[in-house]
């Protein structure tokens, strides 16, 4: 179902509040990622606001869908989307990255209820998200329209992991249907563009050809994410891939598409001109 | 003496002992718990006949994933597969899984404590003709390092398969390691087996007397330890061989019983003599019972190329090497 005007609009003002979200954790906790938690803002405020079957006060329910972040190393987003959307206090945002933090600098399943699992080494999110699509699907007779779904959030670097493609491979084989890649096509890394370290296109054809059903999309358009998720859905056959095309450091213009800010923190005093460009966007 | 309660095959020092390799085992074992849980599930990277995961498919084909040679994916896949409700076994030959896949493990399985069993095939130089590559000799240290993981390694066939049954009902993850060469099946299905249990095979004949030293070993080399042990009881020097099929966690209190007895102790295992299972005894040794060991196992060298047995002597792990590294201790 498309977003009617009004869900698109209190859709985006999730999205600025998680963005203000992260840039005041980024700066409390002094390091961290920011080009891409701010990139991916949209896409998990469409997916926890409008699009997963899930209950914060029921992490474990048995029939949610699931939600595995593969580059861990965005958990900003995640946290504060996940506070957002009542797993815990917003405050508690502000202790990531810090001693006794159930915010791990990359997610911890098992301190923090909701995640559902741990992340950061690149290239496994694929696989996991895939087992879990395997064991719902192959492994349990229920009738495939109550399934959970299975949505693996992973970047567009953790392409060059050779782990991805074993996946990639898999989901193929098996057709999970049940299964959605979601792909932050940032085009950014640590050492530079995707394209300049170890190109990684064409993406779509490489996964057509692993029989995959490929998507693309603008990822920092709402409602067009909402409508491929939802077309997604109707693809029966395959596993399908989102490639969700973001602009990193997107709502903070002066370093949007700029790759320096991959893996580093605001300043308190940048943090507060951020703080005011996402507000005035 | 043999240990009455280890309750051992009668035909423990016969020529026609049966003989059956540790895989066998695990595919006996993994049917079993297979029968008595529907949640396992078995994932094998191509290697379904040498590792024996192919007896699970036949009785559960809906229940055996072919992974292809992909062994981190098939680690991977376990984890989102046990974090959906599943217990898989992973099988592969452990020069893959854990060797190939060890990053993998750490963070999907074992810092993300799913309980997948890692079964690791073709572990040691018994491998044989297929030379160095496929003699894994480092997963013991690498597994017994990862917190909260289970290791194990069997002592013959019928013991890998209670092994493999009682993984199944552990919660956490678990590595089990086993051998491609057959060997004796000096156990029995009376032979009492629990994870964390060593079992004192052979003991001096008059109960009270001191042992001269305490032979530890874990896998299948410990027949070969009885084996030396019985030679040197004929020669007049008693032994006690303790089986430690569980290097982690390990058996502290008959470890440490065992050395405060015999007052020196040797270890045995088809495996660097780094971080492997004479180092953990070692390690307990050292905070608790400082005496002298000697670790025998293969040291900081690759394997090769031949026959099991030709192997296992060249590396000074057969039944003579290890009694005359009893007798130069003397």
């Amino acid at each position: 179902m498309a977003l009617t005007d009004e869900q698109a609009r209190s859709l985006e003002k999730h999205a600025e509040a998680i963005r203000e979200t992260i840039i005041t954790m980024l700066v409390a906790a002094g390091s961290g990622h920011t080009a891409g938690p701010l990139g991916m803002a949209d896409i998990l405020v469409a997916l926890y606001f409008h699009i997963l079957k899930h209950d914060p006060k029921r992490p474990d329910w048995p029939e949610r869908d699931r939600l595995v972040l593969s580059n861990g190393h965005i958990c900003p987003v995640l946290y504060a989307a996940m506070a957002h959307a009542g797993y815990f206090p917003v405050e508690e945002c502000l202790t990531l990255r810090k001693f006794n933090s159930r915010l791990q600098g990359h997610p911890e399943r098992l301190r923090l209820p909701g995640l559902e699992t741990t992340s950061g080494p690149l290239g496994e999110g694929l696989s996991q998200a895939a087992g879990m699509a395997y064991a719902l699907k192959n492994l349990q007779p229920t009738t495939y329209n109550l399934q959970p779904r299975i949505y693996c959030l992973m970047s567009d670097a953790e392409q060059q992991e050779g782990n991805t493609w074993e996946a990639a491979m898999f989901a193929g084989k098996n057709r999970l249907a049940g299964l959605t890649a979601i792909m932050d096509r940032n085009n950014i890394q640590i050492d530079g563009m995707t394209e300049d370290v170890m190109p990684l296109e064409p993406l779509a054809g490489k996964y057509r050809a692993f029989n995959w059903h490929v998507l693309e999309v603008n990822g920092n358009d709402l409602s067009a994410f909402v409508a491929v998720v939802d077309e997604a859905k109707a693809i029966y056959e395959k596993p399908t891939l989102i490639l969700a095309h973001t602009i990193p450091g997107k709502g903070v213009p002066e370093i949007e598409g700029d790759y320096h800010w991959h893996g580093k923190p605001p300043t308190k005093e940048e943090g507060e001109r951020f703080l005011k460009q996402i507000r005035h966007a | 003496m043999l240990n009455p309660d280890a309750k051992l095959s009668d035909k423990v020092f016969s020529d026609d002992i049966p003989q059956a390799s540790t895989r066998d085992g695990f595919g006996a074992g993994v049917v079993e718990a297979g029968r008595n849980d529907s949640r396992i599930v078995v994932l094998c990277a191509d290697l379904k006949e040498s590792t024996r995961a192919e007896a699970f498919e036949k009785e559960f084909p809906e229940r055996f994933v072919e992974m292809g040679v992909a062994e981190q994916n098939m680690a991977t896949v376990a984890a989102g597969m046990a974090a959906a409700g599943k217990i898989p076994f992973i099988a592969s030959y452990a020069c893959f899984s854990p060797g190939r896949n060890y990053e993998q493990i750490r963070t999907t399985i074992a810092l993300n404590a799913v309980p997948v069993k890692v079964c690791g095939m073709h572990a040691g130089v018994s491998v044989g003709p297929d030379g160095a590559t496929h003699q894994m000799l480092e997963d013991i240290g690498m597994m017994r390092m990862l917190p909260g993981m289970t290791v194990i390694v069997p002592g013959d066939a019928e013991e890998a398969r209670k092994v493999v049954v009682a993984a199944a009902v552990t919660d956490g993850p678990v590595y089990i390691r086993f051998g491609r060469a057959d060997t004796p099946v000096f156990t029995t299905s009376e032979t009492p087996f629990q994870i964390g249990k060593a079992l004192v095979l052979w003991k001096p004949e008059d109960g009270g007397r001191k042992p001269e030293v305490a032979i530890l070993a874990t896998g299948s080399l410990s027949y070969s330890t009885l084996c030396a042990a019985r030679a040197l009881a004929g020669d007049g020097v008693e032994t006690l061989v303790l089986h430690c099929p569980t290097v982690k966690p390990l058996d502290r209190e008959a470890v440490l019983e065992a050395a405060r007895r015999a007052g020196r102790v040797i270890t045995v295992e088809e495996h660097q003599t780094a971080g492997g299972f004479g180092s953990a005894v070692c390690e307990l040794l050292a905070e608790h019972h400082p005496i002298p060991v000697r670790r025998l196992g293969v040291a900081d060298r690759f394997g090769q190329s031949g026959t099991p047995s030709e192997l296992l002597a060249h590396y000074g792990l057969d039944a003579f090497h290890i009694a005359e590294t009893v007798r130069a201790l003397l």
